[in-house]
């Protein structure tokens, strides 16, 4: 808990804190935020150290192991390690061919990334929210953030990165003017030319807003499920401070909030998975 | 919770963790899948593969042990024919020995009896010539009389 502020208020804002590295307010140079109104202050040109941090580090570890395992791959008996990844691997392939009729390599190791990396990044989710904000604190530092994708930051970047990728193989496989055409020509359609052209800010009205909604809904589907979970672990912890009976209370709270939430965590991940894989077939396929 | 450079960063992140996925993690792993499922299934062909000339041979076997069999019988029914033969000319060979034996014993017998017949014949004109000279007294002369007594040793 934060040293000023023992209300529940301040224990619930000083969870929702990022670690922030940016221009400090007042011309004090380059430094961390120590309050939450000072890396309000520090605008765009700041960076959330703890996010990513657990990001990267997970996705390290991610590609790490996965990576161990590729040096191993041979066609003998999979054993171990292998074994597992290769389970993995086989997983993502299956629901990419299910939904990816094209032929383009970038997918399906695209997908395993997603998957496997806002699978671990959600899982920071299920650590007892006061462990490693605990050790920091203890080590001096301020503020903890453990779950990356609370941080709409890292849900958003995720979700640009795809929609870059959409909007790449929309205008690569349709061409410019074929994707022009996509986002003007439907979905009202007229034989007469006046007609035509009168559907075509409605359309791409229409159209604009469907192509944006996509990588919005992506990265607040994920946020949303995961800050919603979080937020709940934050009002259970809550509970430690009120007694040995609403400890106890607060103790199953948290055991069966956990159990649950494997379910989003799991569900989540591959949901972020499954639309990528989706959105990017529709821009690989002609209307 | 605010929109910073940390979208950047994460992009920047997750592009790089993309890259380094399909560049190395990856291929090797879905070759050595595709490589292991390759060799099942030739596993599987050959094994089915096997199985049919397992299937093969033992017709093969079948057919050998049919045709030897066959050929045994017709080698013991040619022996039995054979046997039947060799049965048959023994006996032919028998009954014309039987015969010629038979033949020259006859033959044998008849020139005896000729024999016998003639020594008796002489017997019987010598006996008569002597009966006769005894009746007579004399003696027959036998040069003389030659031809009466050939004529009686014929008739004998």
């Amino acid at each position: 808990m934060s040293s000023n502020t023992l209300t529940a208020t301040g224990y619930i804002n000083h969870h929702l804190q990022n670690l922030t590295f940016g221009q400090l307010p007042g011309d004090r140079g380059w430094g961390l935020a120590h309050t939450a109104s000072e890396a309000k202050a520090m605008g765009f040109w700041a960076i959330n150290v703890d996010t990513m941090f657990w990001s990267i580090a997970l996705g390290v570890l991610f590609l790490w192991a996965f990576r161990k395992a590729a040096r191993r791959a041979t066609a003998e008996t999979p054993t171990g390690l292998l074994n597992f990844v290769e389970w993995v691997i086989e997983f993502i392939d299956d629901n990419v061919r299910g939904s990816f009729s094209h032929k383009n390599d970038l997918i399906a190791p695209l997908a395993l990334t997603l998957f496997v990396w806002v699978l671990l990044m959600n899982t920071m989710d299920l650590v007892p929210i006061d462990w490693i904000p605990g050790i920091a604190k203890w080590l001096g530092i301020e503020y903890m953030k453990v779950v990356p994708t609370t941080d709409p930051n890292a849900t958003f970047g995720m979700a640009f990165g795809v929609f870059a990728l959409t909007l790449f193989y929309s205008i690569k496989v349709k061409g410019p003017l074929g994707f022009a055409a996509e986002l003007t020509m439907q979905p009202f359609q007229a034989d007469n030319k006046a007609l035509k052209v009168l559907f075509i800010p409605i359309n791409f009205f229409l159209e604009f807003v469907s192509l944006v909604a996509k990588p919005i809904s992506l990265s607040l589907r994920l946020f949303g499920n995961l800050f919603a979970g979080e937020m709940i672990f934050i009002l259970i912890a809550l509970l430690f401070s009120g007694g040995i009976a609403l400890a106890l209370v607060g103790g199953i709270l948290q055991w069966a909030w956990a159990v649950f939430h494997i379910l989003i965590v799991l569900l989540q991940a591959f949901i972020f998975m499954t639309l990528t894989i989706v959105y990017l077939e529709m821009a690989h396929s002609h209307h | 919770m605010n929109i910073n450079a940390t979208l950047i960063g994460q992009t920047i992140a997750f592009a790089v963790f993309v890259w380094f996925c399909m560049k190395f993690v990856w291929p090797p792993i879905v070759t050595a899948l595709n490589e292991r499922k390759a060799r099942i299934t030739e596993g599987l062909a050959a094994a089915e593969q096997g199985r049919q000339e397992k299937a093969a041979a033992e017709q093969q076997a079948l057919k050998v042990t049919d045709e030897a069999k066959s050929q045994a019988q017709e080698i013991l029914r040619r022996a039995e024919r054979r046997e039947a033969e060799v049965i048959e000319e023994a006996k032919v060979a028998a009954r014309v020995e039987g015969e010629r034996i038979v033949a020259a014993a006859r033959s044998e017998i008849d020139k005896e009896v000729n024999t016998a017949r003639e020594t008796l014949r002489k017997q019987v004109a010598a006996l008569a010539v002597v009966g006769a000279e005894q009746i007579l007294g004399r003696e027959v002369d036998s040069q003389a009389h030659s031809q009466l007594l050939d004529e009686l040793a014929t008739q004998l």
